[in-house]
């Protein structure tokens, strides 16, 4: 009863991106003052159980460190230990409740059940699901090899897809729960320059929308995040990367965005405007730039 | 906990993806095909903070402690660790050579609560540290004029603080590091275990290996405010006076009026400061608003404009006497405030020039050099006076010695200040003083030797494939062999 009632109240605060501004905690993004005078009091906050699939991913790790703050508990699941080590590290010295790990290659998806059920036993539970795995891939070699477009394919659609069947089953059972899946705003439309990684991330967002018409009715947030260029590891070689988002700025964004549940997040948010655009170009003038 | 966080010991290679392939473009502006022989072009990579000299270089970035030595494959012209790019010369560039960013490796790995111990991986900012730090009641133990340098460039360039005479320079307060050499061997460093690594690499100027992260000793304090007193003085008597009076304070520092001459030569305001003891808010800093937005033409600074400033600056405080209560965030750092503040200077870039001369010349030489800055007509604004205590330095290149340390900085003309600043040097070696690699854009090879004569000593442990572009200038051409070292 008391779950069923919860799912309610988070059913009423969503889409609180197209409703009128009327509640002060939820202003637009770009007013947010960067001196907030009073930060929001810890007390005020309820720890929430979270779990990071690609934990060691540039988005991830600025996002779990503002989860780490202010005292939610984590379980983080990466592939390389070394660096799932410090990024532990560094959450568990900011003040994370909790913070466990396992090492694993999530491209195995027979792993995948026992590894969630590990997460959410650990964590006594699970209020947010937080999937940031991707490869970027290289396109050149994608165009020659198939074995490279299908692998890029695979990480990038078909593990999530796995883990996210597991995780909707488990949450819609419980009317509750917040799954955040990081898509990309290259799945918004297919350009010559990417179209591999970017199909990847289309399938990915048609999942993720399709998943959440099928459960938001049962009380669970499923989101579709869509980050524009972001400065990461990952976008390190780009051209003109130093124009890109600041990856603290994207993940202060996503964490409120992941707080209120919205269900299509562009950050930032002038994304949303600018794959508007690019989608309304006629295909016939598309095809003939360099995109 | 710190031995799990940091489990890569013996130099163990781990596989990782390199790089991504430079092919793969997510922006909408370029077409994919012209892309493979574009010659870096325009402006540097990156810069110091003086913007003097400018070198093209290879700019890379690390985010993980095994990210090096690999990320330097390919480098055929040396490599350097670079951090923030605070110094404001050459010590963090290299001329067609390779930088390794670490800003990316910004992790904390450990804190006792208790003893204050803190270990980060070493491009962690001293800002990110006192975010972390000062809510919990703990602050940096030496804190340079700016915020904005990595864990690593403090330690590479032992930098030193309002606190000298206290608390000795910043390496005084690092218990460990781990040091990478470019062979892939990781050594554990402290003053008992590989102490010669140690020693050299504290001061060391980046050239003995990559910090990858190191551990120091935080101060407990009670509140963000300092107890601040600032006092006019007229004189280097008046200065060795007050530096003698406030011995017991744990924070001074002097700022100076280089412009005017007669009676008001060597005047002065005198600033000391303590950590408030009676308990007050410990909430982190907010963001700074201000940006330096575009630069100014070189002329803006000239000597009608720096006079006019410098006697604003001494008249604002109109008593002889001040004392109030101030944030920690304008008493240490006030020119953080005004992000790009560098920009002032226009595009020619400034020279520092930081001196320090042992008691035994302190005054004359101050005196001597002071004349000399004032004769020359050469504008510089924020003089920074300080008396340097005697609390040794673990580091074997470190810059602070017990004496008088004085810091300019005149905008760059290549006839006059270069002139200026080599007369300066000169006269610096005769009174035995020295220079600061950190602020040194123009020391010749014979000065850096006279300066340094442990250097030989020094470049025994240096790492063969790491050099920048100071040690180029004072060393590596000398020697014949660009690197030097084992």
């Amino acid at each position: 009863m008391s779950t069923e009632l919860n799912g309610e109240a988070k059913a009423a605060t969503k889409n609180s991106d197209s409703a009128p501004k009327t509640n002060p905690i939820e202003r637009p993004l770009a007013l947010r003052s960067v001196r907030e005078e009073h930060p929001p009091k810890a007390e005020e906050h309820t720890p929430q159980r979270i779990l990071v699939l690609g934990a060691t991913s540039g988005i991830a790790e600025a996002c779990l460190r503002l989860w780490a703050a202010r005292g939610d508990s984590l379980y983080l699941v990466a592939r390389s230990e070394d660096r799932l080590n410090v990024v532990a590290a560094d959450a568990n010295v900011r003040g994370a409740a909790l913070v466990e790990t396992a090492v694993a290659n999530l491209d195995d998806l027979e792993q995948h059940p026992e590894l969630l059920a590990h997460a959410v036993n650990a964590l006594g539970g699970l209020d947010i699901a937080f999937l940031a795995l991707g490869v970027l891939g290289d396109q050149t070699d994608a165009e020659r090899r198939v074995e490279a477009a299908t692998q890029v394919l695979h990480t990038n659609f078909t593990a999530p897809v796995s883990l996210l069947t597991w995780l909707a089953n488990y949450m819609s059972q419980r009317h509750t729960g917040t799954l955040a899946v990081l898509s990309s705003v290259a799945g918004d439309r297919g350009r010559r320059s990417n179209y591999v990684y970017g199909s990847s991330k289309a399938g990915l967002t048609t999942f993720v929308d399709g998943l959440r018409n099928r459960i938001d009715r049962d009380g669970v947030r499923v989101m579709t995040i869509k980050p524009g260029p972001v400065r990461t590891a990952m976008t390190e070689n780009m051209k003109g990367n130093a124009k890109f988002a600041d990856v603290n700025d994207v993940a202060a964004a996503l964490v409120k965005a992941i707080d209120r549940g919205t269900d299509v997040v562009y950050v930032p948010g002038i994304w949303r405007i600018i794959m508007g655009v690019i989608r309304a170009i006629p295909e016939s003038i598309f095809k003939k730039l360099n995109l | 906990m710190l031995v799990s966080a940091l489990s890569t010991e013996g130099g163990r290679r781990i596989d990782y993806p390199v790089a991504m392939p430079s092919s793969v473009e997510l922006e909408f502006d370029s077409p994919p095909s012209n892309r493979a022989d574009q010659k870096p072009s325009g402006p540097p990579p990156f810069e110091s903070w003086g913007r003097y000299p400018s070198f093209p270089a290879e700019l890379k970035h690390l985010h993980w402690q095994t990210d090096f030595p690999r990320a330097m494959d390919g480098a055929h012209h040396g490599a350097l660790a670079v951090g923030m790019g605070r110094s404001y010369g050459d010590v963090c560039l290299l001329k067609d050579g390779m930088l390794l960013e670490t800003t990316g490796m910004n992790r904390l790995l450990a804190f006792d609560p208790v003893t204050g111990l803190l270990a980060a991986e070493a491009g962690i900012t001293l800002a990110q540290i006192l975010d972390f730090a000062v809510p919990r009641g703990y602050f940096l133990p030496v804190s340079p004029g700016t915020k904005y340098v990595t864990l690593g460039g403090a330690i590479a360039n032992d930098i030193h603080g309002k606190n000298h005479h206290h608390a000795g320079t910043f390496g005084c307060h690092v218990t460990q590091f781990d040091l990478v050499r470019s062979d892939g061997r990781r050594l554990r460093c402290t003053p008992e275990l590989n102490s010669d690594y140690f020693s050299a690499t504290i001061g060391g100027m980046g050239l003995t290996g990559l910090i990858t992260w190191a551990q120091i000793r935080l101060k407990p304090i009670v509140s963000r405010v300092i107890d601040y007193v600032g006092t006019q003085f007229h004189g280097i008597d008046e200065f060795l006076d007050l530096t003698r009076q406030s011995e017991s304070v744990e924070y001074t520092v002097s700022w100076v009026d280089v412009t005017s001459t007669g009676k008001n030569f060597c005047r002065g305001i005198f600033m000391q400061g303590d950590h408030a003891r009676t308990p007050g808010p410990l909430k982190p800093s907010g963001k700074p608003k201000l940006s330096f937005p575009f630069e100014l033409p070189g002329m803006a600074l000239n000597s009608v404009t720096v006079g006019a400033f410098n006697s604003l600056f001494f008249k604002k405080q109109m008593k002889k006497q001040v004392t109030m209560q101030q944030d920690y965030e304008p008493f240490f750092y006030p020119l953080d405030k005004v992000l790009h503040w560098n920009r002032m200077y226009g595009k020619g870039g400034l020279l520092q020039f930081q001196y320090v001369i042992p008691w035994a010349h302190a005054k004359e030489g101050t005196i001597a050099i002071l004349q000399e800055v004032a004769r020359s007509g050469l504008a510089s604004f924020l003089a920074v006076l300080k008396a340097f205590g005697d609390v040794p330095s673990p580091g074997a290149m470190s810059f602070p010695k017990p004496g008088i340390t004085l810091a300019l900085d005149f905008p760059i003309k290549h006839d006059k200040s270069f002139l200026l600043f080599d007369k300066l040097a000169e006269m610096t070696r005769e009174f035995g003083g020295r220079l600061y690699p950190a602020k040194d854009a123009r020391m010749t090879a014979a000065q850096f030797r006279a300066f340094y004569p442990q250097w030989e000593r020094f470049a025994v442990y240096k790492d063969p494939a790491l050099t920048s572009g100071f040690w180029e200038r004072v060393v590596g051409g000398q020697s014949g062999v660009r690197g030097g070292g084992r």
